[in-house]
């Protein structure tokens, strides 16, 4: 197919079944070239699987993987031109961090002193050049792990797999890996598929995210388009903090949906394909796209209480009880620009929202 | 050094410093009883003169180290030169115990890395079920061998009854059979280290070598092996000294022309032939040999881990 030069890695309709179990339930999804793509989702969502499947670490139940135009599903890992990040590393012990580095090029028939030249400047492009000579366990947490990716960098891959990589780091250094990656894959435009249970992470390095559940593919866009329009409660709920609610539909008029809640409370969104009117669903609320006001703002300010203040750092978050309804919660930036005025806890308070702010969801 | 404790001048007080040293007790009992003391009188004995029907008179004497190195003719007077017999003996041990060691690490180390590999919950089943022989006392197993392997035993009726030979092959008495015997008697100590370090092995490393493109052979060779190596290394030192001073199997499988260095040993302190500074000359012999292998594989392992 001539569409598939710029797509680095497809999958069609990818099953993986281990005996009773499903722990992929007919999967597509194709993985541009020089993207950087990740699979997001909890523990046992099957990103992992999914990941390892492309690698070749497990079989492929049902469907297919192509590479660049090439079915690879039937190749054993070792003559598949994917390299991987592990996710403890998986770093050869007895071995120096050079020859570590240098294992994948002497596997593809490079001499050992070719090797050892490219494995050196690989890394320095990791700085780690000092250390080329010392054994993996001689070395920091997240030395290692710029030795693994090193590693897997060397041979030179049109894709790198990484799964959970950054998972063992503590946070700061969690975070300072999270841009050097990005760097990284812009630098060397190889197409990166990476594997985390991390929201934050991927809205932060993704181009575009794939989100998973239960063996299934939730959403599958870019960063933003998944935070505020997610599809479904899963997506809403998993990415960022929301408000979630229970609506019903009372009408839909020009394109906006008229909706209640409890305690009679109404709302007004876009309407959403394939919700009707008399439908009973949900709906999700930004925290930080709501604002509260002492006085009603607009015909559609919810009356409520605070029931609390809480101070995280840069910003406030504001909990606020409906009379008869739901609780919200609502975040405000603590700058001084900000100029959100802190209510005490028992204060009558109006939730207001920005525009486009409420976005109804299927389940 | 057993009190160097107290001079690390260290602000906890030791409260059971004093009860520790009677503690130990039992321990430094048994390991002089059952080990220096018998070593110190194999050491003693090994420097005194024979008795003409067993034993030995209490006077020092080199004679027994001297006949296992020199041959002076047969009336001790000719110029010395260096006796073969003994040596050739040590010599053939160390082959048998060396085959019998491979043997071992063929069968033991697939056999190993099986179990190793199978559920969690399996594993202890297939360790078991490799104990099982060993629960028959060493003789009995051994003769039993002697049975299975004989000319009419079920080895060769079974091999001709299945056309396999015509006639029946001659394995009793034989080097083959010693390293069979050897190998049978100690299997376990082969496979259970191994088994204990490939258990402990990290699989991701085998997919990350295929990862970056190596084939299974490879991996076997340049990850694996070198990752479990102390377990291989322990297997066969567990295989090869006492197969190196074993008597049982040599005696009942390979025949008087098979002779090792236990049943040259064991020779010298029954009955009214033996001569006991001999034995204990060549069993301190055999000691140093095996303290040296013990050391040079100390060393090894202690290198690969820096």
């Amino acid at each position: 197919m001539p569409s598939d030069t710029d797509i680095a890695v497809d999958v069609r309709n990818a099953v993986k079944r281990y005996g009773d179990f499903t722990a992929l339930k007919q999967i597509s999804l194709s993985i541009r070239d020089n993207e950087f793509f990740t699979l997001l989702g909890p523990s046992g969502c099957g990103k992992t699987t999914l990941l390892r499947m492309i690698a070749g670490f497990e079989d492929v139940t049902e469907g297919a993987i192509f590479l660049f135009g090439d079915e690879i599903e039937k190749l054993p890992p070792h003559k598949r031109p994917v390299n991987t990040v592990f996710q403890n590393y998986a770093l050869f012990p007895h071995m120096t961090v050079l020859d570590n580095v240098g294992f994948g090029l002497e596997m593809m028939g490079r001499s050992k002193t070719e090797a050892r030249k490219r494995a050196g400047e690989v890394l320095e492009m990791v700085q780690l050049g000092q250390f080329s000579h010392r054994k993996p366990a001689q070395l920091s947490g997240g030395q290692q792990q710029r030795v693994a990716l090193a590693r897997a960098l060397a041979p030179r891959p049109k894709v790198l797999l990484l799964d959970e990589p950054l998972s063992a780091l503590d946070l700061k250094l969690r975070k300072a890996m999270q841009v050097e990656l990005k760097h990284l894959q812009r630098e060397t435009g190889i197409t990166f598929i990476f594997v985390t249970h991390d929201q934050e992470e991927a809205l932060t390095m993704s181009d575009r995210i794939a989100v998973m559940s239960a063996g299934a593919l939730q959403q599958l866009g870019e960063a933003r388009e998944i935070y505020e329009r997610p599809r479904n409660v899963f997506v809403a709920d998993f990415i960022g903090d929301t408000n979630l609610l229970d609506v019903a539909v009372d009408r839909i008029e020009q394109g906006r949906a008229q909706c209640h809640l409890g305690g009679g409370h109404q709302l007004t969104c876009d309407a959403v394909e394939g919700i009707g009117a008399g439908a009973n669903v949900h709906m999700s609320l930004r925290p930080e796209r709501l604002y509260l006001s002492a006085e009603p703002i607009e015909v559609e300010s919810l009356k409520g209480r605070v029931r609390e203040t809480i101070f995280i750092g840069t910003d406030t978050a504001t909990i606020v009880d409906l009379a008869d309804g739901p609780q919200f919660t609502i975040r405000s930036s603590n700058s001084t620009r900000g100029n959100a005025r802190v209510f005490e806890p028992g204060a009558e308070v109006f939730v207001n929202m920005e525009q486009g702010a409420a976005r109804l969801l299927v389940d | 050094m057993a009190g160097g404790g107290a001079t690390g001048g260290s602000v906890q007080t030791d409260t059971y410093a004093g009860a520790r040293g009677w503690l130990l007790l039992p321990a430094w009992v048994t390991l002089g009883i059952l080990t220096l003391a018998p070593l110190a009188i194999m050491l003693v004995y090994s420097f005194l003169t024979k008795e003409f029907r067993g034993g030995v008179i209490w006077e020092f004497s080199l004679d027994a180290y001297d006949q296992f190195f020199f041959d002076r003719g047969l009336f001790g007077d000719a110029p010395p030169q260096i006796e073969w017999t003994y040596i050739g003996i040590f010599w053939r041990s160390i082959w048998q115990a060396g085959l019998a060691t491979l043997l071992s690490l063929l069968i033991g180390f697939p056999t190993a890395y099986f179990i190793a590999t199978r559920p969690e919950k399996q594993r202890a089943l297939w360790v078991f079920l490799v104990t099982i022989p060993y629960w028959v006392n060493l003789l009995i197993r051994t003769v039993s061998m002697k049975f299975l392997l004989r000319d009419q035993g079920p080895l060769n009726e079974g091999l001709m009854a299945l056309g396999v030979i015509s006639e029946p092959l001659t394995i009793v008495n034989t080097n083959l059979a010693v390293q069979l015997g050897l190998f049978y008697s100690y299997l376990p100590f082969m496979v259970l280290p191994i088994y204990a370090a490939v258990e402990r092995y990290n699989f991701a490393l085998s997919e990350a070598a295929a990862d970056l493109y190596a084939p299974r052979w490879t991996i076997l060779r340049r990850i694996l092996i070198p990752a479990v190596k102390p377990g291989i290394l322990a297997g066969c030192i567990l295989v090869f000294v006492p197969s190196l001073g074993s008597f049982l199997a040599p005696d009942l499988l390979g025949g008087a022309r098979n002779f090792m260095i236990g049943s040259l040993i064991e020779e010298q302190f029954k009955g009214n032939a033996g001569n006991w500074p001999f034995g204990a000359a060549a069993s301190m012999i055999l000691l140093t040999m095996v303290l040296i292998l013990l050391i040079v594989s100390a060393r090894q392992s202690q290198k690969e881990a820096r």
